[in-house]
């Protein structure tokens, strides 16, 4: 039998995949982190970013994950997404992290510095994933 | 004619009443299938949420976080979801019907009940029957957010983390199909646990960050999933409830205007015969 895991990745409002894979690389809140079959048992939180699937065939394909949750068990990854992206509006992410970098030279508290910054690294994470969906279709 | 007028303006008055119970069908109808769209988008991630938290409660984790705690049960805490509206056939009775039996069954072992209202319905209901309402959401409107239940859900989960409940059960309707809709009771707190074989041997999680922090999160979103799911599929209960609540109206409706068009025809036709009768037998007179 091929090294396969099941892999199911689901958002508040949709489910986006599932199926057999071979390897699911997600950003977990301490690092990257690459899943295949027979990973130890694992509980992450997500930080915003790309969540990259190696399918048995082969075949990769990229989506962007805003955060949520991820689980592990031997057999099977669940990735429980806050809101997940397949296709990502590059304009918007330019304009929202330009917006963010302006916001926080002038952040006025503390409060709006973590909102700020939050907002800044959702769309920096946006945007790498574009850069990641791109490379896996050009290859 | 006897009472011919009557029975007209009766007969309008019913046709006036048939117009408006099938617009809300028809209306009801078109709201139902938006509503079972919405309730079919959230399932997954409700289904997969719960199978994970399964899986959570199945470790043997060093750190017991307290929403996998089973305690003596002292009190009992209630989420109920109802709808803002009525006119949807039984679907709130018997789903209130079987929060109190549930509810009674607890009494009955000595434990007190109090109840998180979601909905007018349930709201106006409970507090009619003097139950210890504390919490209430009103006028969800007819796409409800999360963040509209967050504030309440807090409420009995923080009574949970400080003991002042020691269970805590989610009461709504489940949606079978169309024509049928069924309470269903089920158990939040403590989590229960999923009885899969593969993972009853000794096992933990790797957490990251640490699993208090994690849990934290984790467990205050399955809840509020969980509940948010409950209201949309209530929702669509609702809709469908009401559709067919009025379709029947409105055949019932039917039924009333046919005999009555019956008394009225048979009426009129008696009095013109006798009529008839009068002139033949003046004419015969003559």
């Amino acid at each position: 039998m091929a090294m396969t895991v099941h892999c199911d990745i689901v958002s508040a409002e949709q489910s986006l995949f599932s199926g057999l894979v071979k390897m699911v690389v997600v950003s977990g809140i301490e690092g990257e982190l690459g899943i295949s079959y027979g990973h130890a048992q694992l509980l992450t939180a997500l930080k915003p970013g790309p969540v990259r699937i190696i399918k048995e065939d082969g075949e990769e394909e990229v989506l962007f994950v805003s955060g949520g949750y991820a689980e592990v068990q031997p057999n099977m990854v669940t990735i429980l997404a806050d809101v997940a992206e397949r296709e990502i509006d590059e304009e918007a992410a330019q304009k929202a992290r330009e917006e963010a970098e302006h916001a926080l030279h002038k952040a006025p508290s503390e409060v709006d510095y973590a909102r700020i910054s939050a907002q800044l690294a959702e769309a920096e994470a946006r945007l790498r994933t574009l850069q990641a969906i791109r490379k896996a279709a050009g290859k | 004619m006897a009472g011919g007028k009557e029975v007209r303006t009766k007969i309008a008055s019913i046709k006036s009443t048939q117009k408006i119970t099938s617009a809300m069908e028809m209306v009801a109808a078109s709201k139902m299938r938006k509503a079972q769209d919405r309730m079919a988008l959230g399932r997954p991630y409700a289904q997969r949420i719960r199978a994970v938290i399964g899986h959570v409660a199945n470790a043997s984790a060093e750190y017991q976080h307290i929403y996998l705690q089973e305690r003596e049960v002292k009190r009992v805490g209630f989420i109920l979801v109802s709808t803002d509206r009525g006119l949807c056939g039984g679907l709130n009775i018997n789903m209130f019907k079987a929060a109190i039996r549930e509810m009674q069954a607890w009494s009955q072992k000595g434990a007190e009940v109090e109840v998180c209202a979601v909905g007018n319905k349930a709201a106006g209901f409970f507090n009619a029957i003097g139950s210890a309402v504390v919490a209430a959401v009103r006028d969800l409107g007819d796409e409800p957010q999360a963040n509209q239940l967050i504030g309440s859900v807090k409420v009995m989960m923080d009574r949970f983390a400080e003991g002042d409940i020691d269970r805590l059960f989610l009461v709504s309707n489940e949606f079978i199909n169309t024509m049928s809709q069924k309470p269903r009771v089920e158990q939040l707190l403590p989590l229960p646990k999923d009885d899969d074989e593969m993972l009853k041997h000794e096992w933990d999680y790797l957490y990251e960050p640490d699993p208090k922090a994690l849990l934290d999160g984790l467990l205050a979103r399955y809840i509020e999933s969980q509940v948010y799911q409950a209201v949309v599929e209530n929702k669509a209960c609702e809709q469908a409830a009401r559709m067919i609540a009025m379709k029947s109206a409105t055949d019932n409706a039917g039924e009333l205007i046919d005999q009555l068009q019956l008394v009225y025809n048979k009426a009129r036709q008696a009095a013109i015969t006798q009529e008839l009768s009068e002139i033949v037998g003046g004419a015969a007179a003559v």
